[in-house]
């Protein structure tokens, strides 16, 4: 029963952080419609850039952390002016977008091996003190409480960033209906910008996050993650933020289970990827529908 | 009209003839003769940390030989180039290689799933293939122009199981290995024969896929099983990752973690950190060996690049020497066949390894050693 006890332990936590990154895909498919293929990439130079801060600039992860989130998001504003923005008023937008990302995605992977090196780095051993407690025979860690407890303020914070904050509000209505909220007098522009760095910050953080814990960070370790996140918010219902909580989760245990089941990871990605065919057949709005930004 | 056209085209090719003559052996004259080398590495894609110390290994040998050879010896003319850690890349590499630029000897592919697919098309064109990191079975026995100076794990790791077994009376494991790469794969194979054929019982077997970073499951399982060791057979990038998420769980020390060539690497006990001490590494070359080659090997590498050598780095650039000794034996650059056989003559030559020779498979042979992390350190335990 411990272990059983201990495998969903590691799944909600892998999950949260499968939530997170999730986070910043479905926000900008929410409001724009589109998918950003270069989140990953974000993912991974967030990550990078705050080992970096950290060993570099020998800052406390704790004021690393902020900064490499908040240079993540410019990143996000450069996603935005460079790869979206351009090519918004054409008629081919969705498509061209899409690829145009891809390409920015691998000019930031390149950009990541030629500045930080192939190798994988971690966090000095000392950058965030560790306490492991045994509770019932389950074995959890100070930074898997931290880095949970991380993430869903973070998420939680959106949340009501977008219920209530002013810009929030205009974001979900840009989502709801651009040139209504262009009527309205909302500097559209500028709110999707801003969409983008809310977006990319979220995904650096989860970057970080993921590489303070597994300790392992490499220019391309976006990739792992790239495919699940877009499984997660499939599965959530695009363009929900509940939904890519839940199904991060959902996904992480599904992917831990079925490991801890079969001893083996062959599996993991055929049961995830099944039970994500079935929502499509069955339910193809995901587990809470489509475009909930708006409702958030 | 007609006749004078075609004597002005006779001309034409005479004169190009003679020129032609006349030109080519001249730099060869005047310049010390010079062997070209395709070297190939993954310099980017999965395997990129391989590829860059294994760059920076036989980059320092070519320097090395350069410098000594003077104004007469063989220089080697290093043709560097990116597999990008997939065949395909390799197979471009290659054909540009052998039909570009012409050049007598091949360095490389890094991975043995690349090697599978480029050593065939240098062995079709009879131009030698030195491997320096091929590791998985299958590729030596492409043909008798492939090689490789890289001791297989068929070689390092019963050794390590006997080693780990007679010193810390190790009984029961539990393995965990990638099922999706040759170089696990043949990693995992060789450790279940060995630990078969030294009565080991075998509680469990787990699996992870290559790009894989929380390995929780899998070790919670393991936990549970309380084994005396867990086997592991990983490359560097998942090796650390499940050395630290181990100790994390809570599986204690006592525990000996025992891992293959893979995690004969800096960067391992780098970023594993006080995890990594008490893991028994088979290896096939050990930073620490008193061999003096060695030595000067480790400090003007560390000199140079920065960063201590890995096992990778001195498989290179210990078959770049290899490469030159078998051209200085046939006495010509030029000659892809005669270098061959010469290659195929090494026997005992000193090297960064060890005693190096190729066996009669023209694979490496020379001795494997058995290594604990202390402290941060690699201390060889055993031979």
């Amino acid at each position: 029963m411990n272990i059983f006890l201990q495998q969903l332990i590691n799944g909600v936590f892998i999950g949260s952080v499968y939530g997170l990154f999730a986070i910043g895909y479905t926000l900008v498919f929410g409001v724009l419609d589109i998918l950003n293929l270069a989140h990953a990439a974000v993912f991974t130079l967030g990550g990078l850039v705050a080992l970096w801060l950290v060993q570099n600039a020998a800052l406390s992860i704790w004021l690393a952390f902020p900064l490499a989130t908040l240079l993540s998001g410019i990143l996000g504003l450069v996603i935005n002016a460079v790869a979206f923005a351009p090519l918004r008023h054409r008629p081919d937008t969705y498509f061209s977008g899409l690829i145009s990302s891809i390409a920015l995605a691998i000019i930031f992977e390149s950009a990541a091996l030629g500045i930080f090196g192939a190798r994988t780095v971690r966090f000095p051993i000392n950058t965030i003190t560790v306490h492991i407690w045994q509770v019932a025979g389950v074995t959890i860690t100070s930074l898997q409480i931290e880095i949970v407890l991380i993430a869903a303020c973070l998420m939680a914070g959106l949340t009501w960033f977008l219920r209530h904050s002013r810009a929030g509000k205009a974001i979900r209505a840009v989502a709801e209906n651009e040139r209504t909220a262009r009527l309205l007098g909302i500097h559209v522009d500028s709110i999707i910008a801003f969409t983008f760095f809310i977006s990319s910050a979220l995904g650096g953080a989860a970057g970080i996050l993921f590489g303070l814990y597994f300790g392992a960070l490499s220019p391309d370790m976006g990739r792992s993650i790239e495919l699940k996140g877009l499984a997660v918010i499939v599965l959530g219902g695009m363009g929900s933020i509940p939904g890519a909580i839940i199904g991060g989760i959902a996904f992480g245990l599904s992917e831990v289970l079925t490991v801890a089941i079969s001893g083996t990871s062959n599996l993991r990605d055929a049961v995830a990827f099944t039970v994500l065919f079935a929502i499509l057949l069955l339910r193809p709005s995901g587990l809470f529908g489509r475009k909930q930004i708006r409702e958030t | 009209m007609k006749r004078s056209q075609i004597f002005s085209m006779y001309i034409l090719i005479v004169t190009a003839l003679f020129f032609s003559a006349t030109l080519t052996p001249a730099p060869a004259k005047a310049a010390a003769p010079e062997a070209k080398i395709g070297i190939v590495f993954s310099m980017t894609g999965g395997a990129a940390s391989y590829g860059a110390t294994q760059k920076n290994g036989a980059q320092l040998a070519v320097d090395e030989i350069n410098a000594a050879a003077g104004a007469t010896g063989i220089h080697i003319k290093p043709f560097f180039d990116d597999d990008a850690s997939t065949p395909q890349q390799g197979i471009n590499v290659f054909k540009k290689f052998i039909n570009g630029d012409h050049v007598s000897a091949i360095i490389g592919p890094t991975l043995s799933d690349t090697a599978h697919v480029t050593d065939r098309i240098a062995q079709a064109s009879s131009v030698p293939v030195l491997g320096v990191s091929n590791t998985a079975q299958g590729i030596t026995e492409i043909g008798n122009y492939v090689f490789r100076d890289s001791l297989t794990e068929a070689v390092v790791v019963p050794n390590t199981i006997r080693t780990a077994k007679e010193k810390f009376g190790i009984s029961k494991v539990s393995i965990l290995y990638g099922n999706d790469g040759a170089f696990t794969k043949a990693g995992y194979e060789a450790f279940k024969k060995a630990l078969l054929d030294q009565k080991v019982t075998i509680l469990s077997e787990q699996t992870f896929a290559k790009g894989d970073r929380d390995f929780s499951p899998q070790l919670t399982e393991i936990k549970s099983q309380s084994p005396d060791a867990i086997v592991v057979s990983a490359l560097v990038e998942e090796a650390s990752g499940i050395v630290s998420q181990a100790r994390q769980l809570g599986i204690p020390a006592s525990v000996h973690i025992i891992g293959g060539n893979g995690f004969n690497s800096p960067s391992f006990i780098k970023n594993a950190g006080s995890a990594a001490d008490g893991v028994l590494i088979g290896a096939a070359w050990s930073s620490t060996a008193s061999n003096p080659l060695n030595q000067k090997f480790v400090k003007d590498y560390t000199a140079k690049f920065g960063n201590p050598p890995d096992q990778f780095a001195a498989q290179a650039y210990a078959g770049v020497y290899i490469v030159y000794d078998a051209i200085q034996k046939a006495g010509t650059p030029f000659a892809p066949a005669k270098i061959r056989d010469a290659l195929a003559g090494i026997k005992n030559m000193d090297s960064v390894l060890g005693k190096f020779s190729f066996t009669s498979g023209r694979d490496a042979d020379y001795k494997a050693v058995l290594q604990e992390v202390k402290n941060g350190k690699f201390v060889v335990v055993g031979e």
